[in-house]
């Protein structure tokens, strides 16, 4: 069956079976692989994109479900060159390794954000909570977000 | 000393394509006309397989092949024996082995094909105990032999039975630890390509070891090892992990690819990854220690028996690191040290971060502990009485004089900065509430890189091209630890050159100098010495040819900020422009670097000699607060103090650092793979669990840097060292808090409350 989904920004018209995830549709139908597979269970947050401004484990959503919602994906997350100051952070703050887990990670840190601009240690570790990652003991990676939300907290006051 | 590029916290050199999902991991990579791949795992652990019939399967449409055993020119592969099979023959012996492996045009008709493989086993009793296995007459694994015996490695130091008698105190203990996965959270994937250029097999995907990897597809195949081409790139985390058991993927879509001539893409799910990569070993232990009344270590035994699972993999060297460190970084004057590996029908056990460390650590620093309460010591004092020093003897007879012995300073600084002797001894007396505060510490010290085990040697290849950039090409690969980023530090100390300028490429066996495994923490120290050599040698071609073409004297040539400086440090040109004219004058702009390691020794028979060339040492502290009403623990601080020579990139030093404190904690606490007559009852996420961004203590990692004469800039190992000292702390310092010690990991809250393990196989001695 047909489905259409706008995915970073862009209308898109895909062929899916019953069966496909949104994960599928994403890596194998629009080549978006920077959204990865880690446990096909919702369990490490590998796979996480925003789903019509809500974070979802691609791998637990079928395509079907996805008709006519608008997708966020790591790709969508830079415009051409510049890079999203979540991604800038990671970048300063040393937060990546093997990089497996980042898309996932960097999509739950914007929604974190952009629910909550002025987020506690706390609130950062329940939003980061179902991504997981075994290189970096997250302690980078919190710093990053923590960065990344002082920044695009002071860009939003400059744009007032 | 002054530098511009190491010893900076310079940023990643691979972190932009992952920051913006750019960067290709193996299941992310796409060719045209490419099949899809799924195996079929045996349904019992041990079975005898009568029958395979693949009849139903072939019919399914878009299937396009399907190999067993009998496809498989060279069944058994081994990096050390031979015994790994690729697709199981007449027996499965794990619940991991391989009976058949489809290729389908769709990944959903590999699938399908695999659920109508008909297959007639006989199922068979296996052994799931190493102490079973170890019993004589019991039946064989593998029937080649003549025991179930993979490896015993004795050690054998003065006289224990003098020893003893010595001894004032003389205590016994024994510790266990768990099957570990790795948990790289990346699964396994390989895309095998046929007949590219004049390969006549290329590989790419999530390889470990790329150089290992085209030696077992070599193998498998018989084919050539020129023939045979092996692409790693990014890799989504590996820890040891992605070794032999990519190796046997990466051969089973190399003989689907030849078949069907077209590319195959082998993608493990994560229920596939837990249940066929090898884990990291079991061990049982038993320590006997004998000390005098002020606390003088006299002699101590130590029997380890590690399980091997069906394979052989890498038990003999892991056991072997374990004999070495099993005593702990105490003067002993008398030891006697087994450690043993056992094959039986449990997943085969191979390389994880901290390889044969982290058991024996967890037992002896817990031992130390015990030994201390035995004696009414400190425990900072008892092990202040019998740590090594500059010029001490270890266990196996060598002299530590080639380098600084800092386990003192970094004991002091971790027990200083941690607060340890107020806090222990306040958390020892009598506590009110259910929530109980501890703190416990541990010590290593850790030989780098391979040692004994195989020759130690790695090469790097740079090329600097006609504007003054460069490519560098290494043997040894980026795994997220952040390898890349340090060669081209180094690299770029020497040439003068920002990081920026330099490119490494991705690893490829065709190009880059065989230089053995990423392993062993190895890199830095082997690979990073082999760095140094090539840009040495390019510098001195280009000193040469400044000197000659500009009257200048080679002693006055300085490379620095892109720039060649000669007499009185006045600028000559950019080192853009001299590539280019150098390259016009004919200039070799390419250099090679092979480094070889200090030479090391080692007897089998005796368990002495000089195993490893250097040594890193390190201090954990944890801080924890048990409830004993609920038995939860929380681990609250870990302060973790290592040597590491000289941080090339500090940032990257603290980033490896709490990592391995949190895996340290996993192990600690958390982690254990279950296993019941050989099937493994975790096989994702949500059943072994890991520690998550809601488990995190507080983490203070301290720096210390005494460069080693042998290191790059002085530069050793900080991987696996900050892995292997956690659970030991943890166990200590719930001792500290809960007055309960417990002897076998993970420590959980069945064991705080009921003093045992409920689950099966568990309980305490």
């Amino acid at each position: 069956m047909k489905i259409n989904l706008t995915v970073n920004g862009e209308k898109r018209e895909v062929e899916v079976k019953p069966q496909t995830r949104l994960l599928d549709l994403l890596r194998e139908d629009l080549d978006l692989t920077g959204t990865k597979e880690g446990c096909g269970k919702g369990e490490c947050g590998a796979c996480t994109v925003i789903m019509n401004n809500e974070l979802v484990a691609s791998c637990l959503v079928l395509a079907i479900q996805a008709d006519q919602s608008e997708i966020i994906t790591i790709e969508g997350l830079n415009c051409q060159d510049e890079l999203h100051p979540i991604q800038k952070a990671f970048i300063n703050k040393g937060a990546v390794q093997c990089g497996f887990c980042i898309p996932g990670m960097i999509m739950s840190s914007k929604q974190l954000l952009d629910e909550n601009i002025n987020p506690t240690e706390a609130e950062i570790k329940r939003g980061l909570s179902g991504n997981i990652c075994r290189c970096t003991g997250y302690v980078k990676i919190i710093d990053a977000v923590k960065e990344a939300a002082h920044k695009m907290k002071s860009r939003g006051e400059d744009d007032d | 000393m002054e530098f511009n590029h190491v010893h900076k916290s310079k940023k990643r050199v691979d972190v932009y394509e992952k920051v913006t999902g750019r960067a290709k991991y193996g299941a992310d990579m796409r060719f045209p006309d490419m099949l899809y791949a799924q195996t079929l795992y045996t349904k019992y652990p041990y079975a005898e397989i009568k029958n395979i019939d693949l009849d139903k399967a072939k019919k399914q449409t878009d299937v396009e092949a399907i190999i067993t055993a009998e496809d498989v020119p060279n069944n058994k592969f081994g990096v050390i024996i031979e015994n790994q099979q690729v697709l199981a023959e007449d027996k499965s012996l794990f619940i991991g082995d391989g009976i058949a492996v489809v290729a389908a045009k769709t990944a959903k008709a590999a699938a399908r094909a695999i659920e109508l493989i008909d297959v007639e086993y006989k199922e068979l009793e296996g052994i799931y105990d190493p102490l079973k296995a170890r019993k004589e007459g019991s039946q064989l694994i593998h029937e080649e032999n003549e025991s179930n015996q993979v490896i015993h490695h004795p050690l054998r130091k003065g006289n224990i039975k003098q020893g003893f008698l010595e001894s004032d105190v003389i205590i016994k203990r024994e510790y266990d630890t768990p099957f570990i996965e790795q948990s790289y959270i990346e699964p396994e994937a390989v895309v095998a390509v046929p007949y590219q250029e004049n390969s006549t097999i290329t590989v790419y995907g999530s390889i470990q070891n790329p150089f290992a990897t085209q030696g077992a597809v070599a193998s498998v195949l018989k084919e050539k090892l020129n023939k045979i081409r092996i692409v790693q790139n990014h890799m989504g985390g590996s820890f040891g992990g992605k070794d032999e058991v990519v190796s046997s993927m990466a051969a089973r879509a190399a003989i689907l690819a030849l078949k069907t001539k077209k590319p195959v893409r082998l993608v493990n799910t994560r229920d596939q990854s837990i249940k066929e990569s090898y884990k990291r070993h079991p061990y049982k232990m038993k320590y006997k220690i004998g000390a005098t009344h002020d606390g003088q270590l006299k002699a101590m035994q130590i029997e380890a028996v590690a399980d091997s699972g069906a394979y052989a993999c890498q038990t003999p060297f892991v056991t072997w690191r374990s004999v070495v460190q099993a005593t702990g970084p105490y003067e002993v004057a008398n030891v006697k040290t087994d450690t043993y590996g056992f094959y039986t029908n449990n997943i085969y056990t191979g390389a994880m971060r901290g390889y044969g460390s982290p058991q024996v650590i967890f037992a002896q620093e817990s031992l130390m502990d015990e030994l201390a309460e035995e004696l009414d010591m400190d425990p900072v004092e008892l092990r202040l009485k019998n740590i090594y020093h500059n010029n001490s003897i270890t266990a196996s007879g060598q002299k530590l004089d080639s380098h600084q012995v800092s386990l003192e300073e970094v004991l002091t600084k971790a027990v200083e900065k941690s607060d340890f002797i107020e806090k222990y001894n306040r958390y020892k007396k009598e506590q009110t509430g259910d929530k109980k505060r501890g703190i416990g510490l541990s010590i290593s010290f850790r030989g780098c890189s391979l040692g004994a085990e195989a020759i130690d040697a790695a090469g790097i290849i740079l090329s600097l091209k006609k504007d003054g950039s460069v490519n560098l090409y290494s043997g040894l690969a980026e795994n997220g630890q952040g390898l890349k980023t340090v060669y081209c530090q180094i690299a770029g100390e020497i040439l003068g050159l920002d990081i920026d300028r330099i490119n490494f490429m991705e690893v490829d066996t065709l190009i880059s100098p065989d230089s053995g495994s990423t392993v062993a923490s190895r890199a830095t120290l082997i690979g990073g010495n082999a760095v140094k050599k090539a840009a040495n040698n390019l510098k001195n071609r280009i000193k040469k040819f400044i000197a000659e073409s500009y009257e200048q004297t080679e002693d006055d040539i300085v490379l620095k900020d892109g720039k060649i400086y000669g007499k009185k440090s006045i600028e000559i040109m950019s080192i853009a422009k001299m590539s280019s004219m150098a390259a016009m004058e004919g200039v070799c702009l390419t250099s090679y670097g092979w480094y070889v390691s200090p030479e090391i020794s080692w007897d089998e028979e005796i368990g002495q000699g000089n195993p490893y060339f250097t040594y890193v040492y390190g201090c954990q502290v944890a801080e924890v607060e048990v409830d004993i009403k609920t038995g939860e623990i929380n681990v609250l601080k870990m302060t973790a103090a290592h040597d590491v020579g000289r941080a090339i990139n500090p940032a990257n030093v603290k980033g490896q650092i709490y990592g391995g404190v949190m895996m340290g904690l996993g192990y600690g606490i958390m982690e254990e793979l279950k296993t019941n007559q050989g099937y493994i009852q975790n096989t994702n996420f949500d059943e072994y669990l890991i520690p998550t961004v809601k488990d995190m203590p507080d983490i203070d990692p301290i720096i210390v840097e005494n460069p080693d004469p042998d290191g790059p800039f002085g530069a050793k190992s900080i991987g696996e060292p900050t892995l292997e000292l956690g659970a030991a702390a943890i166990a200590n310092a719930v001792a500290n808090a809960a007055d309960k010690r417990i002897r076998s990991l993970p420590i959980n809250l069945e064991q705080i409350i009921v003093g045992r393990k409920l689950s099966k196989g568990g309980g305490q001695k």
